[in-house]
């Protein structure tokens, strides 16, 4: 089968059309994940031992099963509690519920790594709690932190084309239903690939001029 | 009620299609990631060349395009595969362009000291390799080895999208044939948990069975 260019150019409308709604995705779940990962990060540092073990283990659950499988959990299961969610919606929250784990951890370790002697120092300086994580600890752990979170960003970024399994209408959808119109699949599906990869290797490059810009932490 | 029982098997069979994926697939990742680790690390410029083109292919995609592309597009340059075929050749490629990182990275963090003395006993590249530096630095994959086999565990899941018989795609079936989502799901949830479980369980006895002896040698 050869390539053909002319439909390229004819169904390139059409991705660019789901690329939009991959980007979409993809920042929204940035957005969720970013807090997410907070909230679980200091529900496991607090002091209520109850909240804390629930709240790991659930993240724990979380990490260890499958997105798709949350995915479909939220978009079939959800509406039978009376929750009826748009598809971009139960998608959004699906990848921000799931990279809400993973950058829990990247949260935990950047506060581990702040040395136990700035909390002292800022107790000596009778700073309050707020004072103490505004002006000493958060300073101090988010820089390392950047380069961890942009890779699961990325990583996630790769992972939206699951949500076509829940109708979502971004790049893989839009690339499966053209190729089913057509029957032709080698150049939606090489598009896809093409798109992903150009996008990855750019992020790559990002992830690099960030991990110089804010260096890593050294023990 | 009592038809649980029979949908249960449905997803039981589900289960060993899981695990046998799994299992072939994290065979295959175990080789690519040694060829391509080592291969990255090579004394000649082709073959580095060819383990980062391929390492950073398969890591710049999805799982989901590749499966795709397997599965939609090879057929139309003339190499058929059945969906298990496609499953276990993208799952292993995929994750294996991981794990060759890990590879790299292990036999890297091994001593310099370790290669000094490999040449002051004059051994050879390949005995140095084999007898002294691999013995260490598979202890530092093997952790690491363990979350890449969860995360092959996770990938599985995507095959029931080109319509492989795994829990996922059962479950789906299940739901199709009882309109009862909250079952099926919930069930694969907690198989998928399980079966994380035990590979964190059993790469943690793997890594103490090979740590034995080791005391004191490691830093």
């Amino acid at each position: 089968m050869e390539w053909d260019w002319a439909f390229v150019r004819q169904i390139l409308p059409t991705l660019l059309a789901g690329v939009r709604i991959t980007i979409l995705a993809t920042l929204l779940g940035t957005v969720v994940a970013a807090v997410v990962g907070l909230a679980i990060a200091l529900a496991r540092r607090s002091s209520n031992r109850l909240l804390a073990r629930t709240v790991g283990f659930v993240a724990e659950f979380i990490r260890g099963t499958p997105l798709l499988v949350q995915l479909y959990f939220i978009f079939y299961v959800l509406p039978d509690a009376g929750i009826l969610l748009p598809p971009l919606v139960a998608g959004v929250i699906g990848l921000g519920l799931h990279y809400g784990t993973y950058t829990a951890e990247v949260y935990r370790a950047g506060i581990d790594n702040v040395p136990r002697g700035q909390w002292e120092a800022a107790k000596a300086c009778n700073l309050g709690t707020v004072q103490t994580w505004r002006h000493v600890i958060l300073p101090q752990a988010i820089p390392p932190m950047i380069p961890a979170l942009a890779n699961y960003f990325i990583a996630m970024f790769k992972e939206t084309p699951l949500l076509s399994a829940i109708t979502v209408l971004e790049l893989m959808n839009q690339a499966k239903s053209v190729a089913n119109t057509y029957y032709r699949y080698v150049e939606p599906m090489t598009l896809v690939g093409v798109f992903f990869l150009a996008i990855s290797l750019v992020s790559v490059m990002l992830l690099r001029w960030l991990e110089r810009r804010y260096g890593r932490v050294e023990h | 009620m009592t038809e649980w029982s029979g949908y249960l098997g449905l997803i039981l069979q589900g289960a060993v299609v899981t695990l046998e994926l799994t299992l072939m697939g994290s065979a295959l990742a175990l080789v690519m990631a040694f060829i391509a680790g080592l291969g990255r690390l090579s004394r000649f410029f082709a073959v580095r060349a060819l383990a980062t083109l391929y390492i950073e292919f398969f890591r710049g995609t999805s799982i989901f395009v590749q499966l795709f592309w397997a599965y939609f597009v090879l057929p139309f340059v003339g190499l058929s595969l059945t969906p298990l075929q496609a499953g276990v050749l993208a799952l292993g490629l995929n994750v294996g362009a991981y794990a060759a990182e890990v590879v790299r990275g292990a036999v890297q963090s091994v001593g310099w000291e370790q290669r000094e003395a490999c040449i002051a006993l004059n051994l050879g590249r390949w005995q140095a390799m084999r007898h002294i530096i691999l013995p260490q630095a598979l202890l530092v994959m093997l952790p690491t080895f363990g979350n890449n086999a969860i995360e092959l565990l996770k990938a599985t899941a995507v095959v029931s999208l080109i319509s492989l018989t795994d829990m996922t795609f059962q479950a789906q079936v299940v739901r199709a044939q009882t309109g009862s989502t909250l079952m099926p799901f919930a069930t694969i949830l907690v198989l998928y948990f399980a079966m994380a479980v035990v590979i964190a369980w059993a790469m943690r006895a793997l890594e103490r069975r090979l740590a034995r002896g080791l005391d004191g040698i490691r830093v």
